[in-house]
């Protein structure tokens, strides 16, 4: 094997596993905390903030704003509420939610490719 | 605290100190935090806490000084939202189809000036390497600025979806292509012909571009229903308030408004009729074909159509109250939700695209180091198509879409299903139980026979049982006061007037002792009655209630009072017996009253003289016969045996629906949402049970056909891609055929959804 090809072996390994480290291992964000039932969220590339931390039992308002010309990103769901949201680019739209279960609860693009999180907490470990 | 914040349009505003006056009243009420009143947008800007002070609170406060703020209805809002995501989706599709018509245009010039065998017929300048670097970076970057667009910050995030594999195959294309254009002499010193790729990278653009514009085209056809429903409400409504008739707009009509309606017109919001009666045609809120009579005290539903009567009616509901506000809220929250069957494509999509760019660079690696030569060629060449091949598009549209499909066509047939999982269980439903009363049945009884005895008329017999009836309370006295109405029937008074509890009433009409009731009255008066017992017994094998009239010691004659089946009973038990469903009855009604209904609509098996509390019982006995293994308090495995499901009322049997699998409730008056159910049918008619369950199926068919192709395709064409078939068959697979692939892909699995709007349920 000629240097050259040892060379693009050991870069294409490299390319899997930077890969698989860059997507598949990313650490979780630390979840935004909600202390004023109500948080805005910028739709590029994603969902920022990415995991967000509620208190149970009441309402929260999701304001989403989209910046982002991707047609995925277009529409916002959130699967547990029964939420599927149409995202107009560069205007707010506003998503009461008011979970009445701790736990995980996802939100995604209308593809399933950009992913965030809502954490519901009790209202008493929620900080703020 | 709840703070809000809200804007809120106020009505009569004319000068500087009206915006004083409003904000000082404002700021007096409790909870109010501040206020902002400008007098150029007529808006009030209030931030308050929903917890100590509300908005009706703060639209009194204004009027109390004399002007007047506008209630923004919500479902007026969802017509502006939707007009919105309209205007903003035929200006991006423009945008689109601009992008597709230049990008192609660029494309298909530097292809014919370099793609070999068609080149020799091209103009000597679309040959020149530089000229096709021209024509392919506008493509490269403006027609394909919205893959860096959406790369570059998914990035920053550490996610990466479709864009990104567009964005990187396209990007080493066009990257290579210009750098041989730009200096040739570096690949001819390693032994590579310096041939730019610029027609793989444009063309790519302009068929992914191609792509994405038919499926936006045809992905508008997926949530037409919606757009259809939220399109039905009416604009104004004509109030009339003292003696005078305003249009004002519908947002601002209030619950006890008096609202007249001529024929042709649309009824604005839900109501009741004050006055007068018409002919209204309720297809398009409820599915109901035939236009329903209505008079006065009938229930009216917004966004309906007035047919022949000009009627006045009073508001019941309004703004987000209303039964269209309700469907369509209903039908949102479906098509939001997600079908259990979805799981494993969403873990799969999720992981998908940093999967295809590992192949990629295990395609490089592979090509470049065991291909054969220009390996360098080939290891980028089958890069690009693995990149460009792979379609996560499908995988994520082949549920959703089929979804939203489904779940509108069940809103148009009057079915509302409460989400994605309902919609996917129903078709594993193989028992159907009909409650009786008010769900078989209309639930009114009616009067079907009256039978006079010994010279006395018809009408006669009528008029003294209505008489006596009219002071009692039960539902059989209702039934036949009802008729006596219908058939204009003059009622004298009664005196010393009797209910006999379990037997009947009596009095005296005209100096004559009168006694209407069952059997035992009869008996208990001794009045012979032995004639007529075999006429009585005949009536009530058909399921009907005899109830006799004596007059002065005699039978007269007598009544049969019946529940009257539904029109579409029967036909509703044929189809689901035809789909090879079990149709079972449960009834609080006595055995032979019970048998009698169930013979006339078709039904074989029978519960009766079940008590309320004991129908969740039964039901869960018959889960549990479906799937033996479960015992008591354990929940049924979802993959495991069919489904039972329960069509009910929805009022008297909640617990009943919400035991079985599936819940299904008819429609009662205005409300949409009832809790216990899982499918709704506004229509009342028994026929859209088995339409229901073909709904389902024909979803769940499309869903699977849908996830079949977007798995299979992706599963099959990626190796393709990667060159598997190359040692076998010296088969590989152009990046231009794979991008023609990956834009097929998802349209066709749009398409395949869209089609379920041609079959019939």
């Amino acid at each position: 094997m000629t240097v050259d090809k040892i060379i693009v072996a050991l870069l294409s390994i490299g390319g899997i596993i930077f890969t698989y480290w860059f997507f598949l291992m990313k650490k979780e964000d630390k979840a935004f905390t909600v202390n004023k039932n109500s948080v805005d969220i910028t739709v590029k590339g994603g969902y920022s903030p990415e995991t967000i931390s509620i208190p149970k039992g009441k309402t929260t308002t999701f304001h989403f704003i989209r910046r982002d010309s991707s047609s995925c990103l277009e529409e916002v769901i959130i699967p547990d509420f029964k939420i599927r949201k149409y995202l107009p680019m560069d205007k707010e739209v506003s998503i009461p939610i008011t979970p009445q279960k701790e736990g995980k609860y996802e939100i995604s693009c209308g593809m399933n490719m950009f992913h965030g999180k809502i954490i519901v907490k009790d209202p008493e470990q929620v900080e703020g | 605290m709840n703070e809000v914040k809200k804007t809120l349009p106020i009505k009569g505003m004319h000068c500087a100190s009206c915006v004083r006056t409003i904000e000082r009243s404002l700021i007096k009420i409790k909870g109010i935090r501040n206020a902002v009143v400008n007098l150029a947008t007529e808006k009030a800007t209030v931030t308050y806490d929903s917890d100590i002070c509300s908005e009706d609170q703060i639209a009194s406060a204004v009027s109390n000084v004399g002007y007047k703020v506008i209630i923004e209805d919500e479902s007026a809002d969802a017509q502006a939202m939707a007009d919105k995501e309209k205007i903003e989706k035929a200006k991006e599709l423009k945008d689109l189809k601009n992008k597709v018509l230049v990008s192609l245009f660029l494309g298909l010039l530097v292809l014919w000036g370099s793609f070999p065998g068609l080149m020799n017929t091209a103009p000597a300048f679309l040959q020149n390497f530089f000229v096709q670097l021209l024509l392919a970076t506008p493509v490269q970057f403006w027609a394909g600025s919205m893959f860096y667009k959406a790369t570059i910050p998914a990035l920053k995030h550490r996610t990466a979806n479709m864009d990104t594999l567009v964005a990187l195959g396209t990007t080493v294309a066009y990257a290579y292509s210009a750098f041989v254009t730009i200096f040739p002499q570096i690949p001819k010193s390693i032994g590579i012909e310096p041939v730019p790729y610029f027609d793989v990278a444009t063309i790519i653009i302009g068929l992914i571009l191609l792509g994405r514009y038919l499926e936006a085209k045809a992905k508008a056809g997926t949530s037409e229903a919606i757009k259809k429903l939220i399109g039905l409400q009416a604009k104004t409504a004509r109030v009339v308030k003292n003696n005078k008739e305003v249009d004002i707009p519908v947002g601002e009509v209030q619950i006890g408004d008096i609202i007249r309606v001529r024929p042709g017109e649309k009824i604005p919001v839900d109501g009741v009729i004050a006055e007068g009666e018409s002919s209204i045609d309720e297809s398009m809120v409820t599915g109901e074909s035939i236009p329903v009579d209505k008079i006065k005290g009938d229930t009216v539903i917004g966004a309906t159509m007035n047919k022949s009567g000009t009627f006045m009616f009073k508001a019941s509901k309004v703004g987000q109250d209303t039964m269209l506000a309700q469907i369509i809220k209903l039908v949102e929250e479906a098509q939001g939700s997600k079908a259990p069957i979805q799981r494993i494509a969403d873990i799969i999509s999720s992981y998908f695209v940093p999967i295809v760019i590992m192949l990629a660079f295990i395609t490089f690696g592979m090509w470049y180091v065991l291909g054969p030569q220009p390996a360098f060629l080939f290891a980028m060449l089958n890069t690009v198509a693995v990149l460009i091949i792979a379609c996560p598009c499908a995988m994520g549209l082949a549920t959703p879409t089929a979804i939203m499909v489904g779940t509108g066509i069940g809103a148009e047939h009057g079915i509302l299903i409460r989400d994605a999982e309902s919609l996917e269980t129903a078709h594993k439903i193989n028992t159907v139980i009909f409650d009786k009363t008010g769900t078989l049945t209309n639930g009114k009884p009616e009067v079907t026979d009256i039978v006079p005895l010994n010279n006395t008329r018809k009408d006669e017999i009528l008029r003294l049982a209505a008489s006596i009836e009219k002071g009692s309370e039960h539902s059989l006295a209702e039934a036949i006061i009802k008729k006596s109405e219908q058939e204009k029937v003059k009622l004298d008074s009664t005196t010393k007037f009797k209910a006999v509890a379990g037997h009947g009433v009596e009095g005296v009409i005209n100096n004559k002792k009168i006694v209407f009731g069952n059997k035992k009255l009869m008996e208990k008066e001794e009045i012979n009655f032995s004639s007529t017992v075999q006429t009585a017994e005949l009536l009530e094998k058909e399921g009907k209630t005899v109830m006799m009239l004596g007059v002065d010691g005699k039978l007269a004659g007598f009544i049969a009072v019946a529940d009257t089946i539904k029109e579409s009973a029967k036909d509703g038990i044929k189809a689901l017996e035809k789909k090879g469903i079990e149709v079972i009855m449960i009834t609080g009604d006595n055995q032979r009253t019970a048998q009698a209904i169930a013979k006339q609509v078709g039904i074989k098996k029978v519960f009766a003289e079940v008590l309320p509390q004991e129908k969740e019982k039964i039901l869960k006995s018959i889960r549990q016969a479906q799937d033996p293994e479960l015992t008591e308090g354990q929940v049924q495995n979802d993959n495991l045996g069919g489904k039972v499901a329960m069509v009910g009322d929805g009022i008297n049997d909640a617990p009943a629906l919400a035991a079985s699998d599936i819940g299904i409730a008819m429609g009662t008056g205005t409300d949409v949402a009832i809790e216990a159910a899982d499918i709704t049918l506004l229509n009342k008619d028994l026929r859209s049970v088995a339409s229901a369950i073909e709904l389902s199926k024909k979803t769940m068919r499309t869903i699977k056909l849908n996830l079949f192709w977007a798995f299979g395709y992706n599963i099959i064409l990626i190796p393709v891609a990667m060159g598997i078939l190359y040692p076998f068959f010296n088969i590989l697979l152009n990046p231009i055929f794979a991008s023609v692939a990956m834009a097929t892909s998802s349209i066709s699995v749009v398409m395949n959804s869209l089609l379920l709007k041609k079959t019939k349920i």
